[in-house]
């Protein structure tokens, strides 16, 4: 990333930062190279088009689902999807009876080869005391309205462990292929507050 | 540990508030605190769930008014001065120059 000049004074935290980065750097326990790279590789390749591509070929493949149901981690890692903060998987998967909603109640933990990095919300007080308690109340806010009927599964994220949701496949989507589905597929639907988007939406 | 980060089921935290199209990194410090975490984690300076302990042992107020990246930097600073890698005197001096514009 470029270094833009601060035209103003730097903050406290921009102090210790840089305090700490500089400090690092020249006892040699940190490339400043290498710090680039990891930023550009989670800043610009590693996101929830992977997810994505993951949900579209369990739309199409049925044994691809089942394996993605029952060993989550090695059929993301068919994919090619591996690697830190994603060491072991899980895949629920939303039907016409179940909906399910990932949370990380103490922290923020969450499947990054999958989807990236999290977002501000899902890493906040409020998200991460209320989903456990008022899951409904949360899909509200986002815009998701479940039929009372509908079982809502709530999946607290662990240092091992990670989730990812299966959405449900949407209506009118029969004979696309899998980027067409796979464009379909939101972040959020990934992690329960979101629905896929429809065809033609 | 039943600390302040234990936050399921916790009332009065107020919206979720999410912002739409988000960036992954909201200020320049945030990607090099995340960039300078992973490459020294990598190093093998600290393990994961020492750098989730450091958070949780924020002080509650300061967990609860600082932002995600802010806990990140705080468990790194903490984490090197107990292992010895760094001191605060170093951290404080570096500052105190940084400040001044002289590197």
């Amino acid at each position: 990333m470029s270094k833009h000049h601060h035209n103003r004074p730097l903050t406290e935290v921009e102090l210790r930062v840089k305090a700490l980065e500089s400090l690092l750097t020249e006892k040699g326990l940190i490339d400043p190279a290498a710090v680039d790279e990891i930023i550009e590789t989670y800043e610009h390749k590693v996101g929830p088009r992977n997810g994505a591509k993951v949900v579209a070929r369990a739309w199409v493949d049925p044994d691809y689902k089942q394996r993605l149901l029952t060993e989550g981690t090695e059929a993301i890692a068919e994919l090619g999807f591996s690697g830190i903060q994603g060491e072991d998987m899980v895949v629920v998967e939303n039907t016409d009876r179940v909906h399910n909603l990932v949370v990380c109640t103490l922290c923020s933990c969450y499947p990054w080869p999958t989807l990236g990095l999290p977002p501000v919300w899902y890493k906040s007080a409020p998200y991460r005391a209320r989903a456990v308690s008022d899951p409904r109340g949360v899909l509200q806010e986002f815009g998701v309205d479940l039929p009372p009927a509908t079982e809502v599964r709530v999946w607290d994220s662990n240092a091992e462990l990670r989730y990812l949701v299966l959405p449900k496949r949407p209506a009118g989507t029969e004979g696309m292929s899998e980027d067409q589905l796979a464009s379909l597929v939101t972040r959020d639907s990934m992690i329960g507050v979101g629905l896929p988007r429809s065809p033609n939406a | 540990m039943n600390g302040i980060h234990d936050l399921g089921g916790m009332h009065g935290l107020g919206a979720i508030r999410p912002e739409a199209d988000e960036p992954v990194f909201h200020e320049d410090w945030e990607r090099r605190v995340f960039g300078v975490f992973i490459a020294s984690f990598a190093g093998g300076q600290f393990n994961v769930d020492e750098f989730r302990h450091a958070i949780e042992r924020m002080d509650p107020a300061h967990y609860l008014e600082s932002s995600y990246y802010e806990h990140w930097l705080t468990a790194v600073e903490t984490l090197l001065v107990e292992k010895g890698v760094l001191t605060r005197a170093e951290l404080e001096a570096r500052r105190v120059k940084l400040a001044k514009g002289a590197v």
